[in-house]
């Protein structure tokens, strides 16, 4: 195959996400399957900073993941009806909870730290399914929408409009990307590498090991519950299941399945996982066998995820 | 009337102290599910370094080999038995999918044990439906024991004294074997137990076996208290995790104190909080994480 540049590979990816509402249709999809890609990809790229690029295995993003969602859609339904505002609480919520989290576990390595992580997100869920006043427990949180976006000289339908979400839903995308981009090219983001290829050296660089885990670990947990307030929008609803562990596992798997060394290995994963989510859903009862069965060959046969092998296969 | 309001007051106390009792007594009987399912889980952590996922759907099936075994074995022998059949199911995973990934970043084992418990739980609902099934014990481990402390049933007191034997059993087969002792080696240096002559692959494989032998068994004992669903093991496995941090990565006492603990810290706070008692067990496990990372009984620089 032949070689593709960074330049253009990221080219590639810009021009096939910014057309996506036109193909999209034609190939059999539609355009909110375009909208949750884009929103678990930016999920899944944001767990790979500290998955791929610390080497921190976290196994309890959906919590943070859910409360953006449960923040936006609580905001929004009783305190104040607009987007924005909304979104910013939920983000501001679920951060200052990995914020607050983060000094208990980042002391832990391995399968310590995925097992405290693991358990942490469950609070949150217990808290989503027992608190029925609030959240209504497993019924979710409905009867609100999205509202339309007021910029001054115009209004963006974002709630009649699936395109115009779709493009809202790729802006904030693009600029976590970008951010996310820029980060890991900063001497920061090099720190972050120094620790996942030898935590020991760096250590001995006089490098804050811990402190720098808790801080990728809280800038990764932002990004994914930008993702989640994004996903409560789409729905218009948030339920419990939002934030249960197995959503942890989605965002690990799409990580791992599109290639957790490469920036837009998670965006591919995310696509391949959904669509193939979608497909076998709609055709039969017992998808989660499928998907089952799915993360075990993944696990098996692709551990290094698509863009891993087209990288190796172009290096050899 | 004096006495009366004594005696009223009295009789308070009384049903005070009952309630209490009772709910120290059903934390126990809790605590020591989450024991036995978090020693299982334990015992593959500490000798393979893999965060089993599946071992509340091995639990389930447990249940579920046990009430298909009932009718043809009856409940004594569905109770011996499937677990043993669980353990060999357990023991075919192993061998043909988990010892693939031994040695490499423990993300992909705890992916494949994921996809698993996903594929159990579905594969149980397909074979024997959604639908809650009722589990039946033989009635004279039905009655209650003494109509004063009313919640005193036989198969209670029963399950505690298995649990109790299952986790003597343990302890004797790894302190006084030479099976449990190599895996205890193993635990602590596998390098070294594998020169010295010790088939690793074998031990890892039935130490495997071992620790979903006795998350089957803790499925029969389960689903004959609360029934048999397929996400019966989803509510227990998540307290096991904990119970392992609470006690302490590596230490087997570690966890059983674990899963002591925080069952009967989440029967006590039932009685003030009921709302309360899942959040107890987060609470408990925060706490030990600020104080003591390393867990109650944890070795300094495991993990």
């Amino acid at each position: 195959m032949p070689k593709l540049d960074k330049g253009a590979a990221d080219a590639l990816v810009w021009a096939l996400l910014l057309t996506a509402p036109f193909w999209l249709p034609h190939v059999g999809g539609y355009v909110e399957l375009g909208s949750r890609v884009v929103i678990y990809a930016l999920a899944a790229m944001a767990l790979n900073f500290l998955l791929g690029y610390t080497g921190v295995l976290s196994f309890g993003h959906a919590a943070y993941f859910g409360l953006g969602a449960y923040g936006t859609a609580l905001t929004i339904k009783l305190l104040y009806p607009s987007t924005p505002f909304g979104m910013l609480v939920g983000v501001a919520v679920a951060t200052a909870a990995a914020a607050i989290i983060g000094p208990m576990i980042v002391r832990l390595r391995g399968v310590y730290f995925a097992m405290c992580t693991i358990a942490f997100g469950q609070v949150f869920y217990f808290i989503a399914f027992r608190w029925f006043s609030l959240t209504h427990g497993d019924d979710g949180v409905s009867a609100w929408h999205r509202m339309p976006i007021n910029l001054g000289f115009t209004t963006v339908d974002i709630l009649n409009d699936n395109k115009a979400f779709y493009y809202f839903v790729l802006a904030i995308f693009a600029v976590c990307a970008a951010a996310m981009a820029f980060l890991l090219r900063s001497p920061f983001g090099r720190t972050l590498l120094a620790i996942r290829e030898n935590e020991r050296r760096a250590r001995f660089l006089g490098i804050p090991v811990d402190r720098h885990i808790w801080m990728s670990w809280v800038i990764s947990c932002f990004f994914v519950s930008v993702a989640g307030s994004l996903y409560a929008l789409l729905n218009d609803f948030v339920d419990p299941r939002a934030l249960r562990w197995d959503q942890s596992g989605n965002f690990v798997i799409m990580a791992v399945l599109g290639g957790m060394r490469s920036f837009w290995g998670p965006l591919i994963g995310a696509a391949i996982f959904l669509v193939l989510q979608d497909y076998i859903s709609s055709e039969t009862e017992n998808w989660m066998s499928f998907i089952g069965l799915f993360f075990v060959l993944v696990v098996l046969f692709f551990p290094r995820g698509v863009l891993g092998i087209i990288r190796r296969k172009a290096v050899s | 009337m004096a006495g009366y309001g004594i005696g009223s007051r009295r009789d308070l106390a009384a049903q005070m102290t009952q309630l209490v009792l009772f709910n120290v007594f059903n934390g126990l009987i809790i605590g020591a599910f989450y024991a036995l399912m978090a020693l299982g889980l334990s015992l593959i952590l500490n000798l393979s370094g893999v965060i089993n996922f599946a071992h509340g759907g091995f639990l389930a099936i447990g249940g579920y080999l046990a009430y298909t075994l009932i009718p043809y074995l009856g409940f004594w022998g569905a109770l011996i038995l499937s677990p043993f059949l669980v353990a060999g199911i357990g023991v075919l995973v192993e061998r043909v999918l988990i010892r693939r990934l031994y040695g490499r970043d423990p993300l992909y084992s705890l992916l494949l044990t994921f996809g698993l418990a996903f594929m159990i739980e579905d594969g149980t609902r397909f074979i024997w439906g959604a639908q809650s099934l009722p589990f039946s014990i033989p009635t004279w481990l039905s009655k209650p024991l003494s109509y004063q402390f009313f919640f005193l049933t036989g198969y209670r007191v029963f399950m505690v004294a298995l649990v109790g034997a299952a986790v003597a059993g343990l302890f004797l087969i790894l302190n006084y074997t030479r099976l449990g002792i190599r895996i205890r080696a193993g635990t602590l240096d596998l390098e070294t137990v594998s020169v010295l002559g010790v088939n690793v692959r074998v031990l890892r494989n039935l130490n495997f076996g071992l620790g979903i032998y006795l998350a089957g068994l803790a499925g029969v004992l389960a689903s004959g208290m609360l029934g048999l669903q397929p996400t019966v093991g989803d509510n227990l496995i998540m307290p096991s995790f904990i119970a392992i941090i609470v006690g302490g990565l590596g230490s087997l006492p570690g966890t059983l104190l674990g899963g002591l603990l925080i069952g009967v810290a989440s029967g006590v706070t039932s009685v003030f909080f009921p709302s309360a008692s899942e959040a107890v067990i987060y609470v408990m496990m925060a706490a030990v994480l600020i104080v003591r990372p390393r867990g109650l009984l944890g070795e300094e620089g495991r993990f």
